[in-house]
């Protein structure tokens, strides 16, 4: 028999993944277009006695997470692009602390208030920093309702696993659209344990301090040093993408989440009329996948790439990192809250398909 | 190979999102990839609401409709907004009870229907876009009257399943303005 699937939206199947990994402490405050991950919590959390709090700010939520997280617990707050801004303080923290975390931006269009639909102009944000300081965060882009379940579970684990914060990187279309999902098991979860965590002495002599202060400078020197150094493991284990035709494609489009979905649709088209399109998908923003982008550009049979994204230009500076002058790299985006249409990537691929060099960045 | 496209669009308040919701749920039943996709613009209470649907046989790309095979229109300035979204050929339906309309495309098929009157009929005001489904299930095989009947069976709560037979008899009466 076929599997079960149902019709959700995707912010609540963000929640109910949550629930599914463990999560058993929410805290958020209500902004479009992901209010309905809060909704669901403030229903369900009650249900199975967690704990939700609708915070007085988003720097509240983000700092009740801290805590939480401090004591070692599985916790997530969810916002959206203006919120997640607010939150930069205590992510940073989080940082410096090494806080397992889980952290939900559903991006609208900037900057300042913005608008309210859908955008990818968070990149920068989500992937360089966003906070102060030498730090990273696991940035996860799921481009389905189905992935959005399974990549938040995959978060809370990744989470543990390194002592850090893992993003989930969607958009108001992901966050608002509902689809078929099925509630597989995934990863079994993690019960990862947490010796360092503010929980009471247990028995020990001393009990645990969870800080991000150093205020000797050889002492923070280090600290970030084993930062780096974890960071730096994390880029060579953790990479996840997906790679379409791209053995002998002639274009190669690198888009994610949204973007990547149109994409799939223009290569069809593409295709028929004789063009040969690939594309890579990065999955993780941070970790990104520099080295199989390097690969592809080294190929003979690649003549040019084209990033595509609900932003004026952000991942592309990546791409272009990756592609390390190998090939031509061209830049198409929709923002503002509008998405590309199939056919004005379609017609970007054959100008840059006539002319690889034309108007490349 | 299907892939077919929907908006429904009206006032805040007629169930144009929940009639969406519906035909997504019976061409799920049928093994169908499908995606529902509202409008949550600025939107206000009074102003008007669409979605867009998507029934495919393969994964779906973006759930955001620009070329229609159907366009649900519950009132006059969604005609005006979406009807330059209908692909060539493609049908326009609307409840005819409410407003009426000529529409300046000569390239579509328009199927006025007094959906409203049809729910008048039968008693419960919620019936008039379920009757439009109707007209579009016949007028394209997007999805069989058998598998939206289904549907509602499986996602009804049981307590609200004594509303089905109503739901399917407005469908079938829907149904009729198709052939």
């Amino acid at each position: 028999m076929a599997e079960k699937r149902v019709l959700m939206k995707g912010n609540e199947v963000i929640a109910e993944a949550a629930l599914r990994a463990g999560c058993r402490n929410y805290f958020g405050y209500p902004i479009t277009p992901q209010t309905e991950v809060m909704h669901y919590m403030a229903k369900k959390m009650v249900q199975i006695g967690g704990n939700f709090v609708q915070a007085e700010s988003e720097v509240a939520a983000i700092n009740m997470v801290y805590g939480a997280a401090a004591a070692g617990f599985r916790v997530m707050t969810s916002s959206s692009s203006p919120g997640i801004s607010l939150k930069q303080e205590g992510i940073s923290y989080i940082a410096g602390a090494e806080l397992p975390a889980v952290v939900v931006n559903i991006v609208r269009a900037g900057p300042g208030l913005g608008g309210i639909l859908p955008a990818q102009s968070d990149y920068f944000q989500a992937t360089k920093g966003g906070g102060h300081g030498d730090y990273r965060n696991i940035v996860i882009a799921p481009a389905s309702v189905q992935e959005l379940y399974e990549m938040t579970v995959e978060a809370f684990n990744l989470a543990d696993k390194y002592r850090m914060l893992a993003m989930i990187m969607g958009d108001g279309t992901l966050g608002q659209m509902m689809e078929p999902v099925a509630f597989r098991d995934v990863e079994p979860i993690v019960n990862v344990e947490k010796p360092w965590a503010a929980s009471g002495r247990n028995g020990r002599a001393e009990h645990n301090v969870v800080t991000s202060i150093y205020i000797n400078p050889d002492d923070l020197e280090a600290k970030n040093n084993e930062l780096k150094a974890k960071y730096d493991y994390i880029e060579e284990n953790e990479v996840r993408f997906e790679e379409i035709n791209c053995e002998d494609a002639d274009i190669v489009l690198v888009a994610y989440s949204t973007c990547s979905r149109i994409c799939k649709n223009v290569m069809k088209q593409a295709a028929q009329k004789g063009l040969k399109v690939g594309m890579l998908r990065p999955i993780t923003l941070w970790p990104f996948p520099h080295k199989k982008i390097n690969e592809i550009a080294a190929k003979s049979n690649v003549k040019a790439f084209l990033s595509v994204e609900l932003s004026n230009g952000q991942m592309v500076e990546d791409v272009k990192l990756a592609v390390n002058g190998q090939k031509p790299v061209h830049f198409f985006g929709r923002n503002g809250g509008n998405l590309p249409s199939q056919k004005e990537i379609l017609d970007r691929i054959i100008e840059i398909n006539e002319n690889p060099m034309g108007g490349a960045l | 190979m299907i892939d077919f496209s929907i908006i429904l669009a009206g006032f805040g308040g007629q169930g144009i999102l929940s009639a969406g919701k519906m035909a997504a749920e019976a061409a799920l039943y049928e093994g169908k990839e499908v995606s529902w996709f509202p409008s949550y613009g600025p939107e206000m209470r009074g102003g008007t609401a669409n979605c867009s649907v998507v029934i495919s046989d393969e994964p779906i790309g973006s759930p955001v409709v620009n070329d229609a095979d159907v366009l649900i229109c519950l009132n006059q300035p969604s005609v005006e907004k979406f009807e330059s979204y209908l692909k060539p050929g493609g049908i326009l339906i609307i409840d005819s009870s409410l407003f009426t309309v000529e529409p300046t495309r000569t390239d579509i098929k328009f199927i006025p229907m007094g959906a409203s009157q049809i729910a008048t009929d039968l008693g419960n005001m919620a019936f008039a876009t379920i009757s439009m489904l109707g007209c579009m299930s016949e007028a394209t095989g997007c999805f069989s009257k058998e598998s939206f009947e289904s549907a509602l069976y499986q996602i009804l709560p049981e307590r609200r399943h004594k509303f089905i037979p109503g739901n399917m008899e407005a469908f079938s009466k829907g149904a009729e303005f198709a052939k």
